[in-house]
C-alpha cells in the first residue's frame, strides 16, 4: 500500500497532474444539472471510446483492398475467433453513437444550453455530429459489400450533379475513374486516420469548454439569459447551490454509460454483425442496394422529391441545414432557455422527428421500388379468374408476362410503385384503360410499342373485371348516350 | 526585444525563421494538394477512356438486349472484381448497336432489363427506361448513359473507362445522347 502511495507521489512530483485533475473532477456544477437528462453526452463519449477499441481490433484483420476486403470480412465473421462479435460491437456501437449524439443534441437544444456563453460549445457539437455521421458513412463503405459499392455510386451520382466541377469532384472522391481499388483506400484513410483525428480533437475542445464554462443549469421558465448578468448569476448559483461534479453528477453518468455499453454488448451478442451483403462485384446486378439505417431518410428524399428540385435540394439542403445549426446560437444566444416557453423550438424538434421517422419508415418499405420478381413469383389471385372468360384469362396472362405486377399490386401483393389495381375498373373506363396502357403517363411508361392489339384487348378485358362486386364500373358520363358507338371505336387503336 | 522597430539581430532571426517555415509549408502543401486532387486532373480524366472489345458481334442476336461485361481499362492490381464492369448491349433490328451503362441516370444504381415489357427498371427509386434507353418514368432526369461504340473485325468495341454520372457525360462517354420519350 505504501509502495503504491510512494510511486504515486513520485509520478506526481514529475507529472504534476494530480491537482489539476482533482480540481477538474471536483469542479462545482449546479445541483440541478446532476440530472438523468444530462447523461447523454458522456454516454456518447463512452461509446466513442468503445468504438476506438473495437475499431483497432478490426483493423488487425481487415484488409483495406478492393480485391480482398470482402473476403477479410467473411474471415472475421466465420474464422477469426470472436471476429463476428467485434464486428457486431463496432456496427451496433456505431448506431448507438449516432443515436446518442442526436439525443444529446435535442436535449441541449430544448434546454437552451447553446445560449450565452456556450455558443462555441454548441458549434463544436454540430461539427461533432457531422464527423460522427462521416464515420458512419465511411464505415459503411469499409463494410465493402454490394450496399457499399452502390452506396458509393449514389454518393458520386450526387457529387456529379455539382455545377462546373462535378466531374472532377467524382474523380477525387473515387480516387480514379471508377469505384475500385483506390476508392476503398481513400475511405479507409478517412475512416481510420482523418475523421477519428478530427473527432478526438473536437471532443477535447468540447469537453474543455464544458469544464471552463460550467454545465448548463436546469432552465427555469422566465429566467432569461443576458450577456451582462449571466456569468455573475451562474457563479452565484454554483456557489449557493452547487455540488462537486465528482461524485455527485458523475454517478449518473457512470450508471448510464455502463448501461449503454451493456446494451451494445447485448445487441451485438443477440443480433450479430451487420452484413456483409453480396460480394462487391459490379457485374452482379441482381441487387437491391439500401443505405444503413441513419441514411435511409436521404434514400427516401431522393425517391420522393420532384425531379426538377432534386439536384438543388440534395446539394444545397445539407449545407443549409448545417449552416442553420451552426448559426443557431449566434442568432438566438440570449433570452428564454426553458422549452416550456419556447413553443417554436419544441415544434421544430417534433416536426424534425416526425419527418425523420416517416422518411425512415418509408425508406424501409420503399414503396417506390418495383418488386423485381413479382411478375414471375406471385400468381394472379385465383378468385379474380374464377368466372373469367377466355379473353379475360388471356389478359391475366398478359398482365403477368408484361411484368405489370412489378409495379402494381393485386390482392395486396406486388409492387407499389403504381396504384394497386384491385378496383381499377371503378376508377377508369374502358377507353381510359386503353389510353393509360398504351400511352402511359402519370409516372407510368407507355406500352404502345410493346403490346400487340390482341394483347391490349385481352389486358384491358382483364383489367375491366377488377372491381368489387358491389361497386359499379367507372362510367364516362359525357359519353353515356353514345357509349355503344364509342366502345368499338376504341378497340381499333 | 526591439519594440521601436530598429532592426536587431534577434528580430531578423525571428523573421527569417517565419519566412523559412512559410516556404517549407508551401513546398510541403503544394505536392500534397496535387497528390490528393490528381484523380480529378483533366489530363488524367481524358486518358481514362479507351476502346475495349466486348465480344463477337454475332453473340448479340438482333432485336435483343443482353448484358456484357468488360475489364475496366484503367486498373490497379488490387481492384479485384470491382474493375469488372457490366453494360447493356442492344442490337437494334437491322444490325446497329446501342450500348448502355448499367448505372441509372438518377443515382447510379444498376438497372435491370425486363425483356417481356421492354423496360429497364431501377431497383432503388423505380426509374424506368424504354428499350432504346430513353427515359420512361420515375426520377431519372434523362435517358440511360450510352457508350460510344464501333464494330471492327467482327467484334463490338466500346469506349469505356469512367463511371458515368451527370457531372461529365461528355467526358465519361465521349458523346452526349438525347433523352425524350417516343410518342405513343
Amino acid at each position: 500500500m505504501r509502495l503504491i502511495r510512494d510511486l504515486g507521489a513520485w509520478l506526481d512530483r514529475r507529472l504534476q497532474l494530480g491537482t489539476p485533475l482533482k480540481e477538474a473532477a471536483e469542479h462545482r456544477v449546479p445541483r440541478s444539472s446532476a440530472s438523468w437528462f444530462y447523461v447523454f453526452g458522456s454516454g456518447a463519449l463512452a461509446l466513442f471510446v468503445t468504438q476506438i477499441v473495437t475499431g483497432i481490433c478490426l483493423a488487425l484483420v481487415y484488409v483495406p483492398s478492393a480485391g480482398e476486403a470482402y473476403r477479410s470480412l467473411l474471415v472475421l465473421d466465420a474464422e477469426q475467433p470472436l471476429g463476428w462479435f467485434l464486428r457486431a460491437m463496432h456496427g451496433w456501437g456505431s448506431n448507438f453513437m449516432v443515436a446518442l449524439v442526436l439525443v444529446h443534441m435535442v436535449q441541449v437544444f430544448l434546454f437552451g444550453a447553446f445560449k450565452y456563453p456556450r455558443e462555441l460549445t454548441w458549434i463544436v457539437g454540430v461539427l461533432l455530429l457531422v464527423v460522427t455521421l462521416g464515420m458512419a458513412f465511411t464505415g459503411q463503405v469499409l463494410r465493402f459489400d454490394q450496399d457499399a459499392y452502390w452506396g458509393l455510386g449514389i454518393l458520386t451520382s450526387i457529387a456529379g450533379r455539382v455545377p462546373m466541377v462535378g466531374g472532377q469532384l467524382v474523380q477525387v472522391i473515387l480516387g480514379g475513374p471508377i469505384i475500385a481499388g483506390e476508392t476503398l483506400t481513400r475511405f479507409f484513410a478517412l475512416h481510420v486516420f482523418v475523421i477519428p483525428g478530427l473527432l478526438i480533437g473536437f471532443v477535447g475542445l468540447h469537453l474543455l469548454m464544458v469544464l471552463k464554462l460550467g454545465v448548463n443549469e436546469w432552465p427555469m421558465p422566465g429566467r432569461l439569459v443576458r450577456r451582462e448578468t449571466y456569468d455573475a448569476e451562474y457563479a452565484r448559483l454554483v456557489e449557493k447551490d452547487g455540488v462537486p461534479f465528482f461524485p455527485v453528477a458523475f454517478r449518473k453518468d457512470l450508471v448510464f454509460s455502463g448501461l449503454l455499453v451493456l446494451a451494445v454488448v447485448a445487441c451485438a451478442a443477440i443480433f450479430g454483425p451487420f452484413g456483409p451483403s453480396g460480394e462487391p462485384d459490379p457485374t452482379i446486378i441482381q441487387t437491391v442496394p439500401r443505405p444503413d439505417f441513419f441514411f435511409l431518410w436521404i434514400f427516401s428524399v431522393a425517391a420522393l422529391l420532384p425531379p426538377w428540385m432534386e439536384t438543388a435540394v440534395l446539394l444545397v439542403g445539407p449545407v443549409v441545414g448545417i449552416l442553420a445549426l451552426l448559426a443557431l446560437p449566434l442568432v438566438s444566444g440570449e433570452g428564454e432557455k426553458s422549452w416550456r416557453r419556447r413553443p417554436v423550438a419544441v415544434l421544430t424538434v417534433i416536426l424534425a422527428g416526425v419527418a425523420w421517422g416517416t422518411l425512415t419508415h418509408l425508406g424501409k418499405t420503399a414503396p417506390w421500388s418495383p418488386v423485381m420478381d413479382a411478375w414471375s413469383a406471385l400468381p394472379v389471385p385465383e378468385k379474380l379468374l374464377a368466372s373469367a372468360t377466355p379473353v379475360q384469362r388471356q389478359g391475366g396472362l398478359v398482365f403477368q408476362l408484361k411484368q405489370c405486377r412489378n409495379c402494381h399490386a393485386l390482392g395486396d401483393q406486388g409492387g407499389r410503385r403504381g396504384p394497386a389495381l384491385d378496383d381499377v375498373a371503378t376508377r377508369l373506363t374502358h377507353d381510359q384503360l386503353i389510353r393509360q396502357v398504351l400511352q402511359g403517363g402519370g409516372n407510368m411508361p407507355a406500352y404502345g410499342t410493346n403490346l400487340s392489339p390482341a394483347e391490349t384487348t385481352a389486358l384491358v378485358a382483364f383489367l375491366e373485371t377488377l372491381r368489387p362486386g358491389h361497386v359499379p364500373p367507372a362510367r364516362d358520363s359525357s359519353k353515356s348516350v353514345a357509349s355503344e358507338a364509342v366502345a368499338p371505336a376504341a378497340g381499333t387503336h | 526585444m526591439s519594440s521601436t522597430g530598429a532592426p536587431t539581430r534577434r528580430g531578423f532571426l525571428l523573421k527569417l525563421g517565419i519566412a523559412l517555415n512559410a516556404l517549407a509549408a508551401a513546398l510541403v502543401a503544394a505536392p500534397i494538394v496535387g497528390y490528393l486532387l490528381s484523380p480529378g486532373r483533366r489530363k488524367r480524366m481524358a486518358s481514362a477512356l479507351s476502346w475495349v472489345a466486348l465480344a463477337e458481334t454475332d453473340t448479340f442476336p438482333e432485336g435483343q438486349t443482353r448484358m456484357a461485361t468488360y475489364r475496366n481499362p484503367f486498373t490497379r492490381p488490387w481492384d479485384g472484381a470491382t474493375a469488372d464492369i457490366a453494360c447493356w448491349v442492344r442490337r437494334v433490328p437491322g444490325g446497329d448497336f446501342q450500348v448502355f451503362a448499367v448505372n441509372c441516370a438518377h443515382l447510379g444504381c444498376p438497372v435491370r432489363w425486363f425483356a417481356p415489357s421492354g423496360l429497364f427498371l431501377c431497383p432503388c427509386h423505380g426509374g424506368a427506361y424504354y428499350a432504346d434507353g430513353s427515359r420512361a418514368s420515375g426520377p431519372p432526369p434523362r435517358g440511360l448513359f450510352r457508350y460510344e461504340h464501333k464494330v471492327e473485325n467482327g467484334r463490338l468495341w466500346i469506349r469505356a473507362g469512367m463511371m458515368p454520372t451527370l457531372g461529365h457525360v461528355e467526358a465519361s462517354l465521349g458523346t452526349s445522347k438525347p433523352e425524350g420519350a417516343p410518342c405513343a
